[in-house]
């Protein structure tokens, strides 16, 4: 499923053209974006959570050579599924 | 950000009600929900991918009492984020 699939179902369950489908989206999609990028999180009830997490600098291999590296601290981001979503992936609902 | 803080916050850009704004939040999310729970892949170009993962039964432990606990088969959701917001939350 891609972005193109969520603009039908709301093209076909809104009264928006299809064009103003994709660029609602696409909005919901930026919005959400900026947020994670100011390092806030999402909290979707029912869905999950999105959060941002700083990693320290940690010493790491190059697996090929196995030369010792400095890996750099960096910000990830991680999706914590809720119990309704997790419940529902396993047919428990 | 919660749920109602991201339908206010598209109400608000797109000029719709909150009744409107909500009813689009709703079909995304229970599109991607449904997507998950029927076994598919979601992916969001610029956004990230988010992928049902299986898990093998595993022996655990309670980690108060070392109790030891039969972890059943289970599956999980794993997000991995695209590059254009990696980069984005490392202001690259």
């Amino acid at each position: 499923m891609t972005k193109a699939d969520l603009v039908e179902k709301v093209y076909l369950k809104t009264g928006f053209s299809k064009k103003e489908s994709s660029d609602i989206v696409e909005m919901v999609f930026d919005l959400m974006k900026s947020t994670l990028e100011n390092g806030e999180k999402i909290k979707l009830a029912g869905f999950g959570n999105f959060v941002v997490k700083q990693k320290a600098t940690r010493r790491g291999r190059n697996p090929q050579t196995g030369a010792e590296i400095e890996i750099s601290s960096r910000n990830i981001l991680t999706f914590k599924p809720s119990q309704v979503l997790k419940a529902a992936i396993n047919g428990q609902d | 950000m919660n749920k109602s803080e991201l339908i206010d916050a598209l109400a608000e850009k797109k000029g719709l009600t909150y009744k409107k704004a909500e009813e689009i939040v709703n079909i995304v999310l229970d599109t991607m929900s449904e997507t998950l729970i029927s076994g598919g892949r979601i992916e969001i170009r610029g956004f990230g991918s988010l992928v049902v993962k299986d898990y093998k039964p595993y022996t655990g432990r309670n980690p108060k009492t070392g109790e030891e606990i039969e972890v059943k088969p289970k599956k999980l959701p794993f997000f991995k984020v695209g590059k254009e917001l990696r980069e984005r939350i490392n202001n690259d």
